[in-house]
């Protein structure tokens, strides 16, 4: 009965499982800091034309665009193992395996139809 | 915008964007008709409900209802009235293959026939099955794990109105200017601005975008409602297989909806901005719109047939008067499907080029799907076997769907095989499969489910003489309506055709013209069975609130159950929680109530998505202003709804001893 009144309560007065991790002005801190770093350096990497490789670059900046996932979702979304018993975990494995699916499904199906059916644009005219 | 015509002034323009004379059908005979009839209708209906003083009712009891099994109904409703707009679609495409031979040329101009298939299979899909689906979930799931309401009673009533809203601005588009002419996944380059300049496409875009915030709303709503609400013990292999099918069908919507959202919204860039996303040339690729939205569409048909699975479920069960064969293997059938949705999308589009690598994966994907789906048949004939079984109507429904939908699964395991998907891509075959399995699956679960079900929402049950005439109705109809599809597809028929010369085909047509006749007198059987069964309701009166004999918590209530669904939040021992209650001789509990906290009610949802309904409108006729005033009160109005701190009440102690006890008196 009571675990209901709690459920019920927390759809129109406030959003905060009890079992979530209270967040603390350092782990936000932390978490800023990090977001900052990890914008600033792409940014400079580009503007400031450092590689000379193109496909360096942008391989390094999805790499740091990777990394600032996982810094958001540790600090600002408060992820971990054990939060909500697990099921915030399940759901992001779950999440990942459809996006997985979603872009390297939809990269490997649209490079068939290109090299099946647009040649010309495979050679790199 | 780059194309546009603009042969009206600047300041007219400014002021009612696209939006003239010429956008009113006037001139249109057929619309025009149709129009004065819905005019009339209407005026009749707000007549009678002034007359009747029903309009504060409504208001207060309905419209701005958050109680989930209200807004239940309320989806049962839209998804009704939207069926019976659908379905005049339907008979009259039937009609007009059935007439357009040779010479004559049908009654419908080819502009008009286009419409109308592109109007049919979205509204069938999106404001038929979808409001069913979500209605049946909204009504039952809660009273199924024992809860009170959904998790957030307030975005339930919100999804409702947004759903609601969708199917007004698809309306809409009947009466003023028109609707897509693109099929009903409107892919580019047709869809582009070159090609479809008018409103068409843009009505289509904007009724899908705001019905689909209402539907990936809802689809988060119930996910936690189901992690998080369940009774005290009902653990999740305890869970009624119904509420395990919702569960797992809101995970996919809360998956797939959003790549819905983004490939429409990619493809108004291109209409409203010019970008060239999935334009011919500057780089765009149409394809990438049939893969993404493929992508939302394959895990789309499972989040409207997996509900219903469970529905068949729970019928068979308790018409066998046994449990449910096979419990664990159902659940996991279920969560193996859930994924393999996402894994089979290309079959959709073999013809497109992929090649054989790509072709053969999606082939094999698409034939292990059927493996779970096999396996659930298996469970409901073991269940049925050596059970006692009642033929009631619900059950009759159920031996329709098994014979129905496994003739569906085996042309689609046909249509799987790559080289075989060659000859029948695009061919009344598939339109002749898809309908077998939604029609087969989906609304023949719908009917069953709804005559399971309304004894615990009105009261009384529905009248099975009427109910038998709808489903032998839709049973022979179906048959008749769309094996000769089937034969056509296989001459090498294609969809979508508005006019044949090969006058040999056309006694196929005529017959499949007649399927749709019968199929709707099921649909008008099914309106007189409402009217009968609320005439004669005296006497089908269900006093227990478990007129079935079922094994689920629903049935533990009273019918209808009162407002907070459960004086006492019920204990769950096991599967069949309900039946393994009355097993111990359960007698509810006559004391020690106390005051029940409940979500009150707010127009707030109803207002909102009425701004939304306003923007959609603006959009699509580049009323600019009109769009930016009704986006900024949209966004106000839910910042300022989030400043009501007045959401909720206590039932008082009194009110629900009075209700308890009314119902003891009832029982004893």
């Amino acid at each position: 009965m009571s675990e209901h009144h709690d459920s019920l309560h927390h759809g129109h007065d406030d959003h905060h499982a009890e079992e979530a991790p209270h967040s603390t002005f350092k782990g936000y801190m932390i978490g800023f800091v990090a977001s900052v770093i990890l914008t600033a350096i792409p940014f400079w990497m580009v503007m400031g034309d450092v590689l000379d490789s193109r496909n360096a670059t942008v391989l390094i900046i999805l790499a740091f665009a990777v990394v600032q996932i996982v810094v958001h979702m540790v600090y600002f979304l408060h992820m971990d193992f054990q939060a909500q018993g697990g099921w915030t975990m399940l759901s992001l494995i779950f999440t990942l395996v459809l996006v997985f699916i979603t872009l390297f499904g939809s990269l490997w199906v649209m490079y068939h139809m290109n090299v099946n059916m647009m040649p010309s644009m495979m050679g790199g005219s | 915008m780059s194309s546009a015509v603009q042969t009206y002034s600047d300041t007219t323009s400014a002021v009612f964007g696209r939006l003239t004379w010429d956008s009113f059908p006037l001139h249109d005979p057929i619309i025009l008709g149709t129009f004065v009839m819905v005019a009339v209708g209407g005026i009749a209906l707000v007549v009678a409900l002034t007359k009747y003083r029903v309009w504060g009712y409504l208001w207060k009891e309905w419209f701005t209802s958050i109680d989930h099994k209200r807004i239940g109904v309320m989806y049962m409703i839209l998804g009704i009235i939207m069926l019976l707009r659908g379905f005049a679609d339907a008979i009259m495409m039937r009609l007009h293959q059935a007439m357009a031979f040779g010479d004559a040329t049908g009654y419908l101009p080819p502009h008009h026939y286009d419409q109308i298939f592109t109007a049919h299979g979205v509204i069938m899909i999106f404001f038929v099955a979808m409001p069913f689906v979500v209605g049946l979930m909204n009504y039952i799931v809660p009273l199924q794990i024992g809860a009170r309401d959904v998790a957030f009673p307030f975005l339930n009533n919100f999804s409702f109105w947004m759903t609601a809203s969708g199917a007004v601005l698809i309306m809409l588009s009947l009466f003023v200017g028109e609707f897509a002419k693109s099929g009903w996944l409107a892919y580019p380059p047709l869809t582009g601005i070159l090609q479809s300049p008018g409103v068409g496409v843009d009505y289509y875009i904007w009724s899908l975008q705001i019905a689909g915030v209402g539907t990936l709303l809802s689809g988060v709503n119930f996910v936690v409602t189901i992690v998080k609400m369940r009774a005290p013990g009902m653990t999740l292999m305890k869970m009624p297989v119904f509420t395990w099918t919702a569960l797992c069908t809101n995970i996919l919507i809360v998956a797939a909806f959003p790549i819905l959202t983004a490939v429409l919204a990619l493809l108004s860039l291109d209409r409203y901005m010019d970008f060239n996303f999935f334009t011919n040339d500057l780089g765009g690729n149409a394809m990438m719109y049939v893969n993404l939205i493929w992508i939302w569409g394959h895990p789309e048909v499972y989040i409207l047939i997996l509900p219903i699975f469970g529905v068949f479920s729970e019928i068979v069960s308790t018409y066998s008067g046994k449990r449910l064969f096979g419990y664990s293997s159902m659940v996991y059938a279920t969560v193996v499907i859930t994924v393999l949705s996402y894994l089979v999308w290309l079959h959709h589009f073999f013809t497109m080029g992929s090649g054989a690598t790509v072709n053969s994966f999606f082939g094999i994907t698409t034939m292990i799907i059927s493996i779970p789906t096999g396996a659930k048949i298996f469970n409901w004939l073991f269940t049925m076997y050596r059970g006692r079984i009642q033929f009631d109507v619900p059950m009759l429904w159920t031996i329709g769907f098994m014979v129905t939908f496994v003739i569906g699964g085996m042309t689609g395991v046909l249509l799987a095989v790559p080289p075989a998907d060659f000859v029948l891509h695009n061919s009344l075959f598939l339109i002749a499969h898809f309908h077998n399995v939604i029609i087969g699956g989906v609304v023949f679960g719908v009917f069953a489910a709804i005559t399971y079900w309304y004894p615990k929402v009105t009261g009384y049950k529905l009248d099975p003489f009427w109910g038998k005439c709808s489903f032998w109705f839709w049973l022979i109809g179906f048959y008749v309506a769309f094996m000769p599809l089937y034969a056509l597809g296989l001459m090498g028929v294609t969809r979508r055709m508005s006019h044949f010369e090969d006058m040999s085909l056309q006694i196929w047509f005529q017959v499949a013209a007649f399927g749709a006749v019968l199929i709707g007198l099921g649909i008008l059987s099914f309106l007189i069975q409402l009217y009968v069964s609320y005439k004669k309701r005296d006497s089908l009166r269900d006093e227990t609130g478990d007129p079935w004999n079922g094994r689920t918590l629903e049935w533990s209530t009273s019918s209808p159950p009162p407002q907070y669904n459960f004086a006492f939040t019920p204990q769950v021992h096991e599967n069949d929680a309900w039946w393994q209650m009355k097993q111990h001789g359960f007698k509810p509990p006559q004391e020690g109530f106390l005051p029940i906290h409940m979500p009150k009610n707010t127009a707030a949802g109803m207002v909102l998505a009425g701004l939304a309904t306003v923007f959609g409108f603006a959009m699509i006729w580049y009323v600019w202003w009109l769009a930016a005033a009704s986006f900024a009160g949209l966004i106000l109005g839910a910042i300022i709804h989030t400043f009501n701190y007045k959401r909720d009440y206590y039932i008082p102690v009194e009110d629900v001893a009075a209700v308890e006890n009314r119902r003891a008196e009832v029982l004893a």
